[in-house]
Formats: C-alpha cells, structure tokens, sequence
C-alpha cells in the first residue's frame, strides 16, 4: 500500500537525518565553566586553537561557580574552570578535584547607570561604594547564584565594608538567580547597581545607559584557577586528555592565546599561571 | 602579591604594569590566532538576516540540530503515544477516569522540571549514569520526548475515543476483533493524529527549559535555537536573539505548512 | 455470489426475548420465527423496537430474558448474518477498500480479496466508482457500499435497518433491486422500513410491532387484505400507533 512505504521512507529519513552527526573522531572532553567566561567569548576563540594543536574537542558546559563544581563533583565533567578560589580550595579539600592551577586573571568593575543615583562615580574604595548603595537604597542587583561573581559580591558586603547583606538587606537589593548577561539586562532596564567581570562587561551588547563607575580597588582582583576532577572518585573522567587541556591552559603558548583575545582592541584577561600565589 | 593592571578613570586603556609576564605576553608579537570556526556566534554584528543569506554554517547547524532533536522526540513520542492513547480510549477497567485526568494534566509538564528529572537520572551519579547521556543530544530528545508523549496520548485518545464511538456498530456488525479495532482507528484517525502530532512539535520546538539543562547550550553540540536565543539575550545581543527567534518562527511555520500539505494531499486521496 | 446457504442457520427463533433498559422496556417478550424464503420486513411506528430486535437478532444486543437460536442452535455466537443501518459509516479509504476491508474481516483469504470486491461493487451498481475515496460517494451510493459489505460476509440472514429512509425515490429503487436480487439468490432479508409501500413492495412476511410488542405477523397479502388486530388496522389506514 503508498501510504504504508511513504510512512517507512519518512521514518527512514528522520533516522538518517538523526544520526547524522557522528563525530569522527573520540577525542573529547567535557569542562564545566562558568557563565561570565563563556559570554565574554573567551572560549570561542582559545579552543579552536586547542584543537587545531592537539585534536582533542572542548564542549564546555557553562554554569554559576557553584553549579559548575557541583557538576564535577557528580562526574559529569572532565575538567573545572572557574573563579572563586575559596570554593575551589573547598572543592580539593574535599578530594574532588586533583589540583588546581591559577590561569588568568582580571577584575570585577562596579556598574551602575549615568544618573549615578548613589553618587559614587569615581570612588577608589568599592567598599565605601558599597555602604553608600546601602545607605542611600540604591538599586542593586545582585547574581544569587552562587557563582564567582557572586562571592566575590558577598565577600565585598560581609568581609570588607563590614554589613551582613543577608540580614540587612532591603528592597533595593534584587537577588535574581541568573547569569551575568541576564543581571547587566535586568540592571540596565531598572537603572541599578550591579558588580560584574570586566570581561562580560566588555562583550556585553545591551550596555544601554550603564557605565563603568568603580573600578581599580585591589580588591576586585578576579582569579581564574582550573582543576582536573579526581579520577580516582570518578572513573569515567578522561584524566589524560584532561590534563593536556590544563597543561595546555598554563602553557606559554595557551597563556599567548588567553593574553591574545581582545575585544576594540582592549584585552579581557591576563594569563598568571606562573604565579603560585594566584 | 599579585599584579594588577592599574586603570584610569574611564578604564578603558590598560596601562602597563609590573608583571613581567604579562609585559612578555601583551604587545602583540605573535601572530593573531586564526579564526578556525570560532563557533556561533562569535560577534554579533552580525544580524540574523545575513547569516541567513550567507549560508552561514554555524546557524545551519544549529537549525538542523533542532530540527532532529524535535522531530525526533516527536516521532517517539507518537510511537509510544499513539497506541497508548488508543488502548486508553477502547478499553474499560477500574480507574481508566483516573487515569485520563492524570494524562491530560501531564500535558502541562513544566519543561524545566522534566529538564531537571531526566538531568538527574542521566547524570553519572544518577542511576542511568553509566549511558554517559547527559549533555548530548540524544539527553535532549529523552527529555522532549517526555513532554510530548502525554500531549500526544491525550490528543490521541480523545481523537480515538471520538471516532470509536461513530464506528461503533459498524466495526461490531464486521466482526473486528480488539486489535484490528486499534489499527483501523488509529488509520482512519490519521489524520487528526498529525494535528496531534503538530501539537507536540510545537511544545518541543518552542522549549527551551528541559533541553538547556539535559543539553548544556555546549557550542556546536547541543546548541539549539531556543538555546542560542536564551543565550544572545543573556550576552546582551537582542537583535541577534530576535532575529534567530523570527528564523525559529519561521522554521516552524514551514514544518506546519509542510504538514497541512500533507493531510490536504491524503484527505484528497482517500477523502 | 454464493451458494444457497447452509440450511442449518434458518430458522432464525426469538423466543420471549425482552430487552429492558432501566425502566423502559424495549422489546417486551417477543417470539418470532423467521424462515427461509421472501424478505421479512419489519414495520412499526418510531421506538417500537424494530431497530433493537435486528440488532438483538444479530447479536449486537444482549437479552435480558429470553432465547434466540440459529437452526436450534443457540446464538452465542451467531449464524452467518450481517446487517446495514440506516447510515452507514464509510471508512476512509477507497469503496473497493471498503469491501476488502470487510471482506478480511469474513476471513477470506488475500488472494481472492480484489476480485470478491469486484464482484460486490459490481453486484450493487457501483462498479465503476471503486476507487474513489468511499465518503465522497452520494448517500445512496454509499448506503449501496454499505451493501456490499454486508454481502461481503456471505450472510445466511441479511438484515436492514431502515436502509433507504434517508434517500431519494432514484437511490431507494436502487436499494430495492438489489435486494431483490439478493433475495432471489436465496440470501434470508429481514428488513425493517417506514415506508408501508416499500413494505408492500418487498414483502414476503410482514410483522407489525408496537411498543416492544410483535402485535400481527402474516404474509402481506394477507396482512393488508385482512388485518386482524386494531392497532393493524389503524396502521394501514396510516393512522399514527401512540
């Protein structure tokens, strides 16, 4: 009967059509990232170098900090890459990760709109910055989701300018659980203050009336560290070619590649790997 | 001690700085690397317009891919859907009201808690682990698959359930046994089962929330439409991310096009 | 077409068959023997039953008290039987289709399908049209297909359910002469009709039902010359049976 064959040949199609993209080739590995690399680009344009050197594929899955190691500690990725370096140490103490190298630095950058409701355009010390949002109720919007930028936004609440943000928060502090893009978005539609990576910042699009209107104080330093998930916890990790990705990253030629990537010009990371102390 | 690049006021300019290393690296005395495919997209300067009309691979790859992943789910969902949904509508027994309330419910799964659900089992510490699963494509249809089969079934039955009761009398005056039954019903229903069917492409097409989290949005792998427009927005780039929703728009359009072709073809044949 | 059919399915008994729904008793302990020969037509007012009796008959029904047999047989499972209603549902699919799939149904065998449905269509007047797709035939077309698929089960008793009600002077003749027809080749019709002229035309036997109650049963020449019941004389005066 046609309609029984033209039933099969669609079937055949589909099937066809769905199996097409067999890699050739099994060299990959999986690296859990974060949400503020990714969309600053950096990834698109240092792997492909990668894989032209060693052959190997990079499918990077971009999270929060938090959500990216808590990926590695279920064994759904090969390799960690991100930025809160107390949580990484957390994540080694724990025996999840082998061990973690610095690769690249840059640096947080407070945001905030033109009419700079707060005042506090210029400022050298973000903490002062910080208690003078507070105290005049400015909008803020913070990440809430736990990732590198998100500590780092918490530790400059509790730690340096000294107020427990979780308790004294108000209404003008906007915890949206979303990544960096979404918060510069929601921070631009609402005329808010919102802390972000330099990096993010520069590829962000949508950039409105926002301006950069602190930046500099040491303690937006923003490191970058990269570990391979323990094989020993997780035997499904592809610890060799993990590993070629790391030594790759702190290599002289990986660390060119990261220093190479510029957007109008103006570089978004500074590799450090040689620095023990990063 | 660290280093770190001191900036200026408008902290556009990086000024030089004491890491030795970075004086080295910065300068600019290699060679710019070369843009191998650097993955979609890579600027977005790029409107959604002219990479339609340059052919431009990276966005045919992500159309393709979403393609496979929805029509994919849809046909498994059918698969497992359709006979379901018959069986449902001609058989009797304790419960079956029950039952048909809970399908029907099922047809507004919330895409992001199937995402979630399918994500934990795929994962390797989840039970379904060792299939190495998660954030592959084949992780993207399970999840779609699971929202459609119940939108399916439902429809499926409802249909069915219809047109039983019009074929009542004559199927019972043949002789049909129960299973001839099925099969004639589920052909002569055929096509208000593509409206079914339609309907389940149109959940799979237009989600983003499961398959973003089975899937991973990883560039040039598991990067569908829905992803990459959730992903333009949050890089800021809306005009890139509407301009790809209108492709998206567009693509589905066709596809229901395509299937009302179809059906005007076969209704014309066998009326 | 077939040969006589084995003797053993007639007659066709309903002993005191009642069939109750709830509180409305539609067919109230009827006892009737239908035998070989001329058509058997049915006639009645709307909702006296004739429609659940052919139903009952064939096996589509089930009796709350009472006995149906087949040549004294009893009918768990019927004899080889079929029957048309008054609309009829085409499949979707072709008319020839439509016979084949009936003819599958009566078992027989793939090979002789095609030219079984030849011959039905041809048999109802309906050869030319076997491929068009069968709901886009007329009324009384697709009443004839539905025909043919009754046929198609080489039924020993054929019943019809008030089959020409809803068509026109053209289609009902046409229904008619095929019944003849098959009548003539020894096929038991058990008709039910509306129509006192269509029952005059066709019968054979002519039974009279009321109310769920079989109230005269004769051969028509009979019935209409000499009726022997009031409600029959009233019917056939055309008075309305309340």
């Amino acid at each position: 009967m046609i309609n029984r064959r033209m039933v099969m040949v669609a079937a055949a199609i589909v099937f066809a059509t769905f199996t097409a993209p067999v890699h050739a080739q099994d060299k990959t590995i999986v690296v859990s990232s974060t949400t503020s690399t990714q969309d600053s680009g950096l990834f698109g344009y240092i792997l492909p170098l990668f894989k032209q050197k060693t052959g190997i594929e990079v499918k990077v899955v971009a999270q929060g900090t938090g959500q990216a190691l808590d990926t590695g500690r279920r064994g759904d990725a090969d390799v960690v890459f991100v930025h809160a370096k107390s949580a990484e140490v957390k994540f080694l103490a724990e025996g999840e990760g082998v061990k973690r190298y610095p690769v690249m630095y840059n640096d947080f950058v407070l945001i905030g709109p033109k009419s700079d409701p707060a005042g506090i355009k210029g400022m050298k010390d973000v903490a002062g910055a910080f208690r003078t949002i507070k105290e005049k109720q400015a909008p803020f919007i913070s990440r809430g989701d736990r990732s590198g930028t998100h500590l780092a936004e918490l530790a400059l609440w509790n730690k340096d300018t000294g107020i427990d943000i979780e308790k004294e928060k108000g209404s003008w502090y906007k915890s949206i659980g979303q990544g960096m893009g979404a918060a510069l978005n929601i921070a631009g539609a609402s005329n808010a203050y919102v802390l972000s990576d330099r990096g993010t910042w520069l590829s962000f699009k949508n950039k409105g009336d926002l301006q950069i209107l602190v930046e500099g104080d040491k303690r937006l330093f923003n490191q970058y560290g990269v570990m391979l998930v323990n094989p020993s916890k997780h035997p499904n990790v592809k610890k060799d070619l993990g590993q070629a990705f790391i030594d790759w990253l702190i290599s002289p030629e990986g660390q060119k590649a990261i220093a190479g990537y510029k957007i109008n010009g103006e570089q978004l990371f500074y590799p450090n790997a040689n620095d023990n102390n990063a | 001690m660290f280093y770190f690049p001191t900036l200026t006021e408008t902290g556009l300019n990086a000024q030089s700085s004491p890491d030795p290393l970075a004086e080295e690296l910065r300068g600019g005395d290699f060679r710019p690397a070369p843009q191998i495919n650097p993955g979609y997209p890579m600027t977005g300067d790029v409107s959604a317009l002219h990479l339609v009309l340059t052919g431009d691979p990276g966005l045919f790859a992500i159309v393709r891919l979403s393609l496979q992943v929805s029509l994919s789910a849809v046909l498994f969902a059918a698969l497992v859907g359709v006979p379901a949904g018959a069986l449902l509508a001609l058989t009797r027994f304790p419960g079956r009201e029950v039952v048909i309330v809970i399908l029907n419910a099922l047809m507004g799964l919330p895409p992001v808690v199937v995402g979630l659900a399918i994500f934990l089992l795929l994962s390797r510490s989840g039970p379904l682990g060792s299939w190495g699963l998660l954030f592959t494509p084949k992780a993207m249809v399970i999840a779609q698959t699971v929202l459609v089969a119940p939108i399916i079934a439902a429809l499926a039955r409802q249909t069915i359930e219809d047109l039983w009761a019009e074929y009542r009398d004559e199927l019972a005056a043949m002789d049909i046994g129960p299973a001839r039954r099925v099969v004639t019903l589920i052909w002569d229903a055929r096509f208000s089962l593509v409206t079914a069917l339609l309907a389940g492409f149109g959940r799979a097409a237009a989600e983003v929330g499961a398959i973003i989290i089975v899937g991973g949005n990883i560039d040039g792998f598991t990067r569908t439409m829905t992803t990459a427009i959730a992903l333009e927005t949050s890089k800021g780039d809306l005009p890139l991310a509407i301009g790809l929703g209108m492709v998206l728009i567009f693509i589905v359009i066709l596809i229901n096009a395509l299937a009302w072709g179809i059906r005007h073809a076969g209704e014309r044949y066998a009326g | 077409m077939s040969m006589r059919a084995p003797a053993s399915d007639l007659p066709l008994v309903l002993a005191e068959v009642r069939i109750v729904d709830g509180e409305v008793t539609i067919l109230d302990r009827i006892t009737l023997t239908i035998t070989a020969g001329p058509p058997t037509i049915l006639i009645g007012p709307n909702g006296s039953g004739k429609t659940t009796l052919l139903r009952a008959a064939m096996g589509l029904v089930p009796l709350t008290s009472g006995r149906i047999t087949w040549g004294g047989r009893e009918a768990t499972t019927p004899g080889r039987c079929a029957i048309m209603f008054q609309r009829s549902t085409m499949l979707r699919r072709t008319a020839a289709a439509n016979v084949r799939y009936a003819l599958a149904a009566a078992n027989v065998p793939r090979a002789k399908r095609k030219e079984r449905a030849a011959e039905l269509l041809a048999l109802v007047g309906l050869g030319e049209l076997g491929d068009r797709p069968a709901r886009r035939l007329s009324g009384g077309e697709q009443q004839r297909l539905a025909l043919a698929r009754a046929l198609a089960r080489d039924p020993t008793v054929l019943f019809l359910d008030e089959p020409t009600a809803s068509l026109d002077p053209y289609a009902t003749k046409a229904i008619e002469d095929i019944v003849r027809a098959v009548s003539a080749r020894g096929v038991k019709v058990v008709m039910s009709t509306h129509d006192l002229g269509e029952a005059k035309r066709l019968a054979g036997d002519v039974v009279l039902l009321h109310r769920g109650r079989l109230i005269e049963a004769a051969p028509a020449a009979e019935f209409f010359a000499t009726p022997h019941t009031g409600e029959a004389r009233k019917f056939i005066a055309g008075e309305l049976l309340v």
